[in-house]
């Protein structure tokens, strides 16, 4: 890939992320009407696609970008309002502009897609009447009266002799300064004016003095002029009030080493451009260059005063920057294979120095143990990722569904800050995608029908993670009617995959939607209704290792919770061993660890904690280990739901941090283990899926139910459990 | 591993085989999918898995499951011995390679055998079943049996009956 390509791919990938930016953007002033920093943001972002795609002579995106530029430019104005229609004319937009990315990315230009951008610019030209000409007098803005400060902003602004030539409308900097506050006065200079024959119409020959009151920052106003920053002299200078406020931000601004320009930056004294200006000023004197500070006073972007005090807050001079930078998860996964197997050979150089009995040796070794671990944990966290931006996904999918469908969802998400590994969140995407539609289709009512019911006419779906025994729990919530049992259970009799009139519990009439081709909608809606999904939706959450659960009420909603294990993470494990094989429990299953009581008999099933009955597995039965068992047993008390479960091992060899491999294809049906990891001594020890081994062991228990092998054992062993429980 | 894939990437030259002995006999597979013959030693059994799986092994850093071929036969696990050698292939499964360690008796050499020397897999007669034999070898006069791999070791199959023992094993007798 040359220099090029790569700088075509940013752009790709860059504008993706704008109309991910600008989608976000709409969705929020559609529900928060008046906002100028998200319109500003939209304008902006629209704006970047539109030039980078000219840089690249991307005409196709440039021409229909612009036209979506003109339509926020007044919606920025305020000469246009945003409603619905509007908003959903702005995201169609959007869309249409990422298919034209996607086809000149991939080259295939599609003439439907042409034809389609037509029909939305004419849309979009609807909002804008070709501008009366004559219509030049500055009008006086309107603004809502804000409570002035004692002197107003004073801007002083030359324009450059190129602006009209680049398609900009001073006037309309003026009109839109207006929005910002009141205009109170402007001045034409008129003294860069040449003679009548000298004159070119072409050229612009105007500054203006404007004295604005307005409740803003520097930074708005400069931003104002943003699209002629290179083309203009501005000088704005602040009212009192302003420069004492940029005063006390830098008294208060932590004191550790910034750059003169810097603080003043962040303070709102200075604009970046004002500081790029003064930079190069610096670099282009000869000889011994004046102090930063020095300048910026002398190009009038900073009172002496501001100046004074951030040079006496100034400390050291180092940088502090928190920036992001795009990396490609190959090589990050490369990177944290690597560090996964130094912390292996670490292990095992550890290993090696205690057995040598050499303290220093020892000592360093450790040292680089821990420091290898930190690097480990870093590298590890660099992969997890929020589900906030898959969440927020939604809210464009909630919007458009519920129009389809004419009814009112409001989308309600929690947990975002939620981390989890990449590689899940990206598969996660798709069946969440299936549950919210259900959710909306099938559970959430017709607004009639909800009042109908004394429920609020708008339905809610919400969204909520949350981090719970080293799995993630994503929770599908909506306040609809529920799921009907009955006609689920009616359906199975019919389909014949329950026999007929047999009851069954909830959650397993529940668990019956997931089976394939399983659907109670009576019309097929494009939506949902043919039955496919939910068992799609299962197995692609059982391919990531996790479970899917469903929980209902009639008419009060379904909560659909999903299961996740937090691959890849680092867990926190205890490892235990039993015969030759060491295992790993998650550390956040354990509660506590005790001694089996001797007197326990071989075929006894639970023991007396504490006087509460604790039931508990033989691994070594339940694995079919049959190295000579110790003298001695432990048992590793783990949480099971609510209550309560022992895991018998053979010894306890304590906790420590791992990195989960998983353990491959061959594997996938294999109930009760979770993965596996690396010792420091280089084998392989395998991640018990608790839950799974205890699920199992119910199951069978449930299965078993009366069968000759389990009754008798457990008949036998009575007295003897009896008599162990005197024992705690 | 059809012949034809075989026949297409080798070209006209007689094609390489690794053969190797398990249960007294010997077999041969095409050397394009080894990546490497390794000693035996420190496996981890997994439990719960038919026993023609025999555990995992830490390659390098990563976690790779060993099959026991002579149990994959149908004849019983491997004994250890000084020789058992475990030799690691690549697979493709569903359009993903897969690394499994193979454990055999002992490894043998490396032979040239022409594709005129091949025979079709007789239809019975071997000890194993037929899916799993891609042909016969002639070397110097003997029979040698040239193995299926991806059928062999069929990732899908495997573990299908792995949930199957799965289902099995697991309740506790005592």
């Amino acid at each position: 890939m040359n220099e090029y390509e790569q700088a075509q791919q940013t752009f790709f990938e860059e504008s993706r992320d704008m109309l991910r930016q600008i989608e976000d953007a709409l969705l929020a002033l559609e529900s928060n009407t008046h906002d100028d920093e998200t319109l500003n943001g939209l304008f902006r972002a629209a704006h970047t696609i539109k030039g980078s795609a000219g840089l690249f002579g991307f005409d196709r995106i440039g021409s229909f970008t612009h036209e979506v530029e003109t339509v926020l430019d007044r919606l920025r104005a305020g000469e246009i309002a945003l409603n619905g229609d509007l908003a959903a004319l702005l995201l169609e937009s959007g869309d249409h502009i990422g298919h034209l990315l996607a086809e000149t990315a991939d080259g295939s230009d599609q003439p439907e897609t042409d034809a389609a951008g037509a029909a939305l610019k004419s849309r979009l030209l609807a909002w804008c009447p070709s501008p009366g000409i004559g219509k030049v007098a500055v009008s006086t803005p309107s603004a809502p009266a804000v409570a002035s400060p004692e002197r107003p902003w004073h801007i002083a602004v030359d324009f450059g002799p190129s602006i009209f030539r680049d398609g900009m409308d001073p006037l309309s900097f003026i009109r839109y300064l207006g929005t910002k506050g009141d205009v109170i006065g402007v001045t034409t200079r008129i003294d860069a004016m040449p003679a009548a024959d000298a004159f070119d119409p072409e050229v612009c020959h105007l500054g203006f003095d404007i004295l604005l009151e307005a409740q803003c920052t520097k930074a708005d106003l400069t931003a104002v002029f943003d699209f002629v920053k290179d083309d203009c002299e501005l000088r704005i200078t602040a009212p009192d009030a302003e420069v004492e406020r940029w005063i006390g931000v830098l008294q208060g601004m932590p004191a550790h080493g910034k750059r003169i320009g810097e603080m003043l930056v962040n303070c709102g004294a200075v604009t970046q451009h004002e500081l790029t200006r003064a930079l190069s000023t610096q670099q282009d004197t000869d000889g011994v260059a004046p102090p930063i500070g020095a300048l910026l006073v002398a190009q009038n972007s900073v009172p002496d005063q501001v100046l004074q005090v951030a040079v006496t807050r100034q400390r050291d001079q180092r940088t502090e920057e928190s920036r992001f930078i795009r990396v490609q998860a190959d090589k990050l996964d490369s990177l944290i294979t690597l560090v996964g197997e130094l912390v292996i050979a670490g292990a095992g150089a550890n290993l090696l120095a205690r057995r040598a009995g050499e303290p220093r040796l020892l000592e360093s070794t450790q040292v680089i143990t821990d420091l290898v671990e930190e690097i480990r944990n870093g590298a590890l966290q660099m992969r997890m990722v929020q589900i906030g931006e898959t969440f927020n996904r939604f809210r464009r999918v909630v919007r458009d569904v519920s129009r389809e469908l004419g009814k009112e969802i409001d989308l309600e998400i929690s947990g975002a800050d939620t981390e989890l590994d990449k590689s899940v969140v990206e598969k996660i995407a798709d069946p969440l995608m299936h549950l919210v539609r259900n959710a909306m289709d099938h559970g959430i009512e017709m607004p009639d029908v909800r009042t109908a019911r004394g429920k609020a006419p708008g339905g809610l779906m919400r969204l909520n993670a949350f981090h719970d025994s080293g799995s993630i729990v994503i929770e599908v919530i909506d306040d609809g009617r529920g799921l009907d049992r009955d006609r689920i259970l009616q359906k199975a009799w019919e389909r014949g995959q329950v026999p007929a009139n047999t009851e069954l519990p909830d959650d397993e009439v529940f668990d019956l939607i997931f089976t394939a081709g399983f659907s109670t909608a009576e019309k097929v809606t494009s939506l949902s209704g043919r039955g496919v999904g939910m068992d799609v939706v299962r197995r692609n959450i059982e391919a990531l290792r996790g479970t899917v659960k469903l929980s209902s009420r009639p008419g009060e909603g379904t909560v659909v919770s999903i299961r996740l294990p937090l691959t890849l993470a680092i867990i926190d494990g205890f490892l235990v061993s039993v015969g030759p094989a060491s295992y790993v429990v998650p550390l956040d299953m354990v509660v506590e660890c005790i001694e089996l009581p001797e007197n326990t008999p071989n075929g006894a099933s639970y023991l007396n904690l504490r006087g509460e009955v604790l039931p508990f597995l033989r691994l070594r039965d339940v694995f079919g280990i049959e190295a000579p068992p110790p003298v001695h047993h432990n048992v590793v008390v783990v949480r099971n739901g609510t209550s309560h479960a022992g895991l018998v091992v053979d010894r306890l060899m304590g906790e420590f941090q791992t990195v989960i491999k998983p353990l491959g294809k061959l594997f996938r049906n294999l109930q009760g283990i979770g993965g596996s990891t690396i010792l420091g001594t280089g084998e392989v020890a395998l991640i018990l899926d608790v839950q799974a081994l205890i699920d199992s062991a119910t199951r069978n228990a449930a299965r078993q139910d009366g069968t000759t092998t389990r009754e008798h054992t457990a008949e036998s062993a009575f007295g003897d459990a009896a008599t162990s429980s005197t024992e705690n | 591993m059809t012949r034809t894939a075989e026949a297409a990437t080798v070209s006209a030259v007689a094609r390489q085989f690794l053969t190797f002995q398990l249960g007294g006999e010997m077999y041969a597979v095409g050397i394009l999918r080894i990546k490497e013959i390794i000693e035996y030693g420190a496996l981890t059994a997994v439990p719960m898995m038919p026993t023609f799986i025999r555990g995992v092994i830490n390659l390098r850093g990563s976690v790779v499951p060993v099959v026991d071929l002579r149990a994959r036969f149908g004849a019983g696990p491997t004994a250890i011995g000084r020789r058992t050698c475990i030799v690691i292939v690549e697979i493709e499964a569903d359009g993903e390679s897969q690394v499994v360690g193979v454990l055999v008796d002992a490894v043998h050499e490396v032979l040239d055998i022409a594709d005129a020397d091949i025979e079709p897999a007789p239809s019975f007669g071997t000890q194993i079943r037929p899916d799993f034999v891609a042909g016969m070898g002639k070397v110097a006069g003997n029979f040698v049996i040239l193995l299926d791999l991806a059928r062999v070791l069929a990732v899908d199959e495997m573990a299908s009956v792995a949930a199957a023992a799965d289902a099995d094993a697991l309740p506790p007798v005592h």
